[in-house]
C-alpha cells in the first residue's frame, strides 16, 4: 500500500535526515516508528504526505508516485490520509466543531452529512460538551482528540500521527493510544512516530526503529529497543 | 459538491474569520480606511485644483477693439466667424455706447475726466469683443486668425484697430504654462499618493495573513483545495475594504462640510461639501471599488505565498 524506494532526503549539505530508506506498509497495519530526536521519523512522514520531496528515491501510495503530483491536485491525495500532529495544528479561530467540520467541508461533503457526522465523531472522542469551545479553551489532551476526530472523519485509508502523545500527560496519552487502536481495529492503516516506550509497548504491533536517518530494526511485534 | 454550497461555505468562513479576527481585523480596516481616506482627499484636492485653475483661466481673455468707422454689419460678420473657430469658448460684444456707459460708470466720481469727455462731443471709444478661448494656450491661434485675410471684411480692409493680446502675451503665456505644469504635477502627486497608500494597505493585509500562515498549511494538510483555502481570505479582505469604504464615506461628510465652509471664500466660491453631495455617486463608486479591489487582490496575492506546503 505504501512503499518507500531507497528514499534519501537531504536538507542543504548536511548529513541526510533520511538515508536510503526502503520499507513497505500493508493495509490495516499499525506501525510505530521509533527513534531518538533527529532520527528522521518526522521527515519520513513528511515525505509520505508529500510535504517534502525526496532528494533521491520515490515514495509510492499504491501505484502512485506521490511526488509527481502537482501542488494544485495534492489535496485530493491528502484526503486519503488523516494526519495528527504533536502540536495538534487546529485552526485557532474555529471551534472544535468547526475544526472537524472543516475537513468535511473541504472534502465537499454535504451539509446533511456534516450535521450528522460531526456530533457522532465528537462523541467518539468524548468532547460532545466542548463542541463550541475554541482550541485555546481546550486542554492539550482535548485538542489532540479534536485533531484525531478531524483526521478520521473523512474515513481516510491511512492515519498518520506524528508524536501524537508528545505533549500529553499519561492519562491523555493512554486515551489517545486507545482511540488509535480502535481506529486500526476498524480497518484503517495507522502509522505513528513516538519516543514513548509506554506507547509502543501498549500497542504491541510492528515497530520500525530509526537511527541517524536509517532504518536499523523492523520487528513484526516489536518492543521499544534502543 | 455543487458550486453554490462551496460559495456559501467560503462566504460564511470568510465572514466568521473577519468577525473573529479581533485586533487584526480592526488594524486592517483602520489602515484601509486611511488609504481610502487619502484617495478621497486626492479626489477633493484635484477638484479644488481644477476649480482654481478654471477660475484663473476664466479671467484670461483677449479684447479686440474695432475702428470707430467699422460698420455694425462687418463687426457682426467677424463675430460670427470667430464664434465658428473650434478654439473659441465664448465671445462677448461691447458696443461703443456700452463702452461709454461703462467708462462713465467707472469714472463717476472723477468730474475732470467726465468734463473732458463731454468736451469731445463725440464718443471716442471703440466697440470691442472679448474672446474667451477654451484653453489659454489657444489665444495665439485665435489672434493669428484675426490677423489673417479671412478675418477681413468684405471690402478688403481690416476693421480691427488693435488687439490687446500683444500687450498681455507674456502674462498669458506664463499663466498657461503655469496652469499646464500645475495640472501635470497635480496628476503625478495624486498618482504617487494613491500608489503609496495602496502599497501600505497591501502590506497590512499581507501581515494579517502572515499570522495565518500555519493555518493555511494545516488546511492544505487536511485536504482542502487551494481555491477553497484562498476563498475565505479574499472574502474577509473584501469585507475589510467594504467596511473601510463605508467609514471613509461617512467621515467625509463632516470633513467636507467643515473644510467647505472654511475654504469657500478662498476658493472663489467653490464649496467642497456641495461638490461631495453632487458627486456622491461617483465618489461612492471610486471608494467602494478601490476598497473591494484592494482588499480582494491583496488577500489573493498574500495567500498565494503560503499555499506552497
Amino acid at each position: 500500500m505504501i512503499y518507500f524506494d531507497k528514499v534519501t532526503k537531504k536538507y542543504g549539505e548536511n548529513a541526510p535526515a533520511v538515508e536510503e530508506v526502503t520499507l513497505s506498509v500493508n493495509p490495516q497495519e499499525f506501525v510505530s516508528i521509533v527513534g531518538h530526536s533527529g532520527a528522521g521519523k518526522t521527515t519520513l512522514l513528511k515525505l509520505l504526505l508529500a510535504e517534502e520531496t525526496p532528494t533521491e528515491g520515490s515514495v509510492f501510495y499504491e501505484s502512485l508516485d506521490v511526488n509527481t503530483l502537482p501542488s494544485s491536485s495534492l489535496y485530493q491525495y491528502r484526503r486519503k490520509i488523516g494526519t495528527v500532529f504533536q502540536d495538534f495544528k487546529l485552526i485557532p479561530n474555529k471551534t472544535a466543531y468547526e475544526n472537524i467540520a472543516f475537513a468535511m467541508e473541504a472534502a465537499g461533503r454535504s451539509d446533511e452529512d456534516i450535521a450528522s457526522d460531526v456530533p457522532h465523531f465528537l462523541d467518539i472522542v468524548g468532547l460532545t460538551d466542548k463542541a463550541h469551545h475554541f482550541p485555546r479553551q481546550l486542554s492539550g489532551g482535548e485538542q489532540q482528540r479534536v485533531a484525531i476526530a478531524r483526521a478520521i472523519i473523512n474515513e481516510p485509508d491511512i492515519i498518520v500521527a506524528d508524536e501524537p502523545t508528545g505533549n500529553l500527560d499519561p492519562i491523555n496519552t493512554y486515551e489517545v493510544v486507545e482511540i488509535l487502536k480502535k481506529v486500526n481495529e476498524l480497518g484503517k492503516t495507522v502509522i505513528i512516530t513516538t519516543h514513548n516506550k509506554g506507547v509502543v509497548d501498549a500497542i504491541g504491533k510492528r515497530v520500525i526503529t530509526m537511527d541517524k536517518g536509517r532504518v536499523v530494526r523492523d520487528d513484526a511485534t516489536g518492543k521499544y529497543v534502543l | 459538491m455543487n458550486e453554490w454550497t462551496t460559495l456559501k461555505r467560503i462566504v460564511t468562513a470568510g465572514a466568521k474569520s473577519f468577525v473573529r479576527g479581533g485586533s487584526v481585523t480592526v488594524a486592517t480596516v483602520l489602515i484601509m480606511t486611511v488609504t481610502l481616506g487619502i484617495i478621497g482627499l486626492l479626489i477633493f484636492l484635484s477638484a479644488v485644483l481644477t476649480s482654481t485653475l478654471d477660475s484663473i483661466k476664466d479671467k484670461v481673455d483677449v479684447n479686440v477693439y474695432f475702428l470707430t468707422t467699422a460698420s455694425d454689419s462687418s463687426i457682426q460678420d467677424l463675430i460670427s466667424k470667430v464664434k465658428q473657430l473650434p478654439q473659441v469658448e465664448d465671445v462677448t460684444f461691447t458696443s461703443r455706447d456700452e463702452a461709454l456707459a461703462a467708462f462713465r460708470d467707472r469714472h463717476a466720481t472723477d468730474q475732470l475726466t467726465l468734463q473732458a469727455l463731454d468736451e469731445l462731443g463725440d464718443n471716442p471709444l471703440d466697440a470691442s469683443i472679448a474672446i474667451k478661448a477654451k484653453d489659454p494656450s489657444q489665444y495665439e491661434a485665435i489672434v493669428n486668425f484675426l490677423g489673417s485675410d479671412s478675418a477681413l471684411s468684405s471690402g478688403g480692409n481690416s476693421i480691427i484697430d488693435r488687439i490687446n493680446y500683444y500687450q498681455n502675451k507674456t502674462v498669458i503665456d506664463r499663466l498657461s504654462g503655469a496652469i499646464r505644469t500645475t495640472e501635470r504635477a497635480g496628476l503625478v502627486i495624486v498618482l504617487l499618493f494613491a500608489l503609496a497608500s495602496c502599497v501600505i494597505a497591501f502590506a497590512t493585509i499581507r501581515l494579517a495573513i502572515y499570522s495565518s500562515r500555519d493555518e493555511i498549511g494545516v488546511m492544505r494538510l487536511v485536504g482542502a483545495s487551494n481555491a477553497y483555502i484562498r476563498g475565505p481570505f479574499i472574502v474577509a479582505g473584501v469585507m475589510a475594504g467594504l467596511l473601510a469604504a463605508v467609514i471613509t464615506l461617512l467621515v467625509l461628510f463632516p470633513a467636507s462640510w467643515y473644510a467647505g465652509n472654511t475654504l469657500q471664500s478662498w476658493l472663489s466660491g467653490f464649496n467642497l461639501f456641495t461638490y461631495y453631495i453632487t458627486r456622491f455617486a461617483k465618489i461612492f463608486l471610486i471608494l467602494v471599488g478601490s476598497g473591494v479591489v484592494l482588499g480582494g487582490l491583496a488577500s489573493w496575492l498574500a495567500v498565494r505565498r503560503y499555499l506552497k506546503v
